[in-house]
């Protein structure tokens, strides 16, 4: 509903996963970008416990970050709109707070 | 670090940044027959302007997107055709001084370390956008106005179903329109500026009116849309829930900023905000080199210090774009070509083109309009002043302005003071979020904006992963001393 599919064809449809939940986004989008498109906003908890989203975009605030788990299950953490979607990526978001 | 000799990759000239400005220098320099090697951290150059879609989106109408697309397009196929030694997807940490190699820089790329290194280097890393917090700003579903035209143009996607469009500058216009285009609801466009500063700004535009009427043409969708423009308004607070923000409430202000006696609020229910004051330039690379920097009076932030040609203080480093000096694309695109000329003549002396006057005058009427629009997002201290205590001012650490307001009444001076005192500006950005109202903050306490240094330039500039720049050990080699027998 937010996408806007005037003038362009988006690329094929792919799935991943964020804390086990199935997002389906198009191939090129940004996870954040595809994450805010299915209706979420929050990606993360602040150190004093507020949540925290997309903001610049362009990967200079860091607000946006999330754990990329790779096929040897290690997290990687990274900014989801530098992050582009494909099939199968799973994620988990840092909505924990961790009393830092 | 783990980067076998090998690896290194020396050209004539290194440039960082493949926006307009960078793109022009690169292709300038190349033409000039030195060998360029052009770094950006996208993977297809045009820098936030002339930003490209994604390679897998198909363009069905390539008009349709804009004169700036089509202009990015023009860039990206001069590049293809060029000896332009295009390095995108790399993400620069440390860009440092070598007594032998000049000017060294490593990056990282899908994972893996990368070192570059010449004569010449010419920073075109366009800006960062300032951003004045206030209660509830921090809240997921607001973004930058830099952000906004990011989801538009690139991502083809909307900051919500029904958008607060505030602060300032041209872009105010620019994604308003993009929000009504993409079939968007705009529930207000809450601006600094009064009628009379838009049109005093527009005096400094005439030079480009092309550019006047594609801004006429922003305002006049605006319009059509019914969307109210509210003067001399700013967002005082944001409301939320647990998923993000819900709602805003704006009210008129003065020209300093601060809020006018007798109220004049109103409240819109939003799914998303998109607000910026204004652009100034990304200086984390400068200050890391120990090029001088200057205070901009009429932007109020801190800027390269250089010559006509975009020599900076240190032999071998230029500047071009809105990062040497917020212009706007136009002039990034013609300044780049000058300093690229600048650079090819202190590297080899009558092998360039010179710089004509035409070149200049076109450099001068382009700077023109990106000066006058720069008028519009100066920093108003009354915006600063009124903020609440609890308002978050650094959002990594969540660091208040009244914790702020505390650290600075007890005798704090300087951002290595504030940082020890307060953990403001040590997070993952590095200050670059926060640093401009910081400095706000501060003179508010009787420093002199134009006295504090609101970051210090350190690498690693983006984060990287550790394992990218030491490799992953492989534990099996680790010797280990045997274990104690157990008594
Ligand atoms: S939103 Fe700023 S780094 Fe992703």
């Amino acid at each position: 509903m937010l996408r806007i599919d005037t003038h362009i064809s988006r690329g094929p449809k792919v799935t991943f996963r964020i804390d086990g939940q199935a997002i389906t986004a198009y191939a090129g989008e940004s996870v954040a970008a595809a994450l805010l498109a299915s209706g979420l906003r929050r990606l993360r908890t602040s150190p004093g416990g507020g949540g925290r989203g997309l903001f610049c975009a362009m990967g200079v605030c860091q607000e946006c970050v999330v754990e990329m788990i790779d096929a040897a299950g290690a997290s990687h953490v990274v900014a989801s709109c530098q992050l582009e979607v494909s099939e199968g990526l799973e994620l988990r978001s840092r909505t924990f707070v961790d009393g830092h | 670090m783990a980067i076998d000799p090998a690896d290194l990759q020396v050209s004539d000239v290194l440039v960082v940044g493949a926006g307009p400005a960078g793109a022009a220098a690169a292709l300038a320099a190349s033409s000039a027959g030195l060998s360029v090697t052009l770094l950006d951290e996208a993977r297809q150059a045009g820098g936030q302007v002339y930003r490209a879609l994604p390679a897998a989106f198909v363009v069905d109408d390539p008009k349709a997107l804009g004169p700036e697309f089509l202009a990015g397009e023009a860039l990206r196929s001069s590049l293809r055709a060029s000896a332009v030694d295009c390095r995108f997807g790399r993400r620069v940490w440390l860009l440092r001084r070598d007594n032998d190699l000049g000017f060294v820089a490593d990056a990282v790329a899908d994972g893996r370390s990368e070192r570059y290194a010449a004569r010449a280097l010419i920073l075109c890393t366009g800006t960062t956008e300032r951003s004045l917090p206030f209660a509830g700003s921090a809240q997921p579903g607001i973004i930058g106005l830099a952000a906004a035209t990011i989801l538009l143009k690139s991502q083809r996607i909307l900051p919500g179903r029904r958008t607060v469009v505030a602060g300032a500058g041209p872009l105010l216009a620019a994604v308003a329109a993009g929000i009504v285009k993409g079939g968007g609801e705009v529930a207000a466009v809450v601006d600094l500026n009064s009628r009379l500063d838009w049109a005093k700004a527009g005096l400094g535009m005439l030079g480009r009116p092309d550019l006047l009427l594609r801004g006429a043409g922003w305002m006049r969708r605006i319009q059509a849309a019914g969307v109210p423009w509210l003067w001399r308004h700013t967002i005082t607070a944001a409301e939320g829930d647990e998923t993000g923000v819900t709602a805003v409430t704006v009210a008129p202000i003065d020209a300093a900023g601060h809020c006018t006696a007798g109220g004049g609020e109103r409240r819109f229910e939003v799914d998303a905000v998109t607000v910026g004051h204004g652009l100034v330039p990304a200086t984390e690379f400068l200050r890391a080199l120990g090029a001088r920097l200057e205070w901009n009076h009429g932007n109020d932030c801190w800027q390269p210090v250089k010559d006509t040609f975009g020599r900076t203080s240190i032999a071998g480093l230029y500047v071009a774009g809105d990062g040497a000096g917020v212009a706007g694309a136009a002039a990034a695109e013609v300044g780049g070509e000058i300093a690229a000329l600048a650079a090819v003549d202190d590297l080899k002396p009558g092998a360039g083109r010179q710089i004509t006057p035409a070149l200049r005058r076109r450099q001068n009427a382009a700077a023109r309009f990106g000066r006058a629009s720069i008028g519009l997002t100066r920093v108003r201290s009354g915006l600063v002043a009124v903020m609440p205590a609890r308002t978050i001012v650094c959002r990594c650490e969540d660091v208040s302005r009244g914790t702020l307001d505390e650290a600075f009444g007890e005798g704090a001076r300087n951002i290595g003071q504030i940082k020890a005192w307060t953990r403001c500006g040590m997070g993952p950005c590095q200050g670059r979020m926060c640093g401009e109202t910081l400095s706000a903050l501060a003179s508010l306490h009787g420093i002199a904006r134009e006295t504090f240094e609101p970051m210090v330039g350190r690498a690693p500039a983006r984060p990287v992963e550790i394992g990218c720049l030491t490799g992953v050990p492989d534990y099996e080699s680790i010797p280990l001393p045997p274990s104690l027998p157990s008594s």
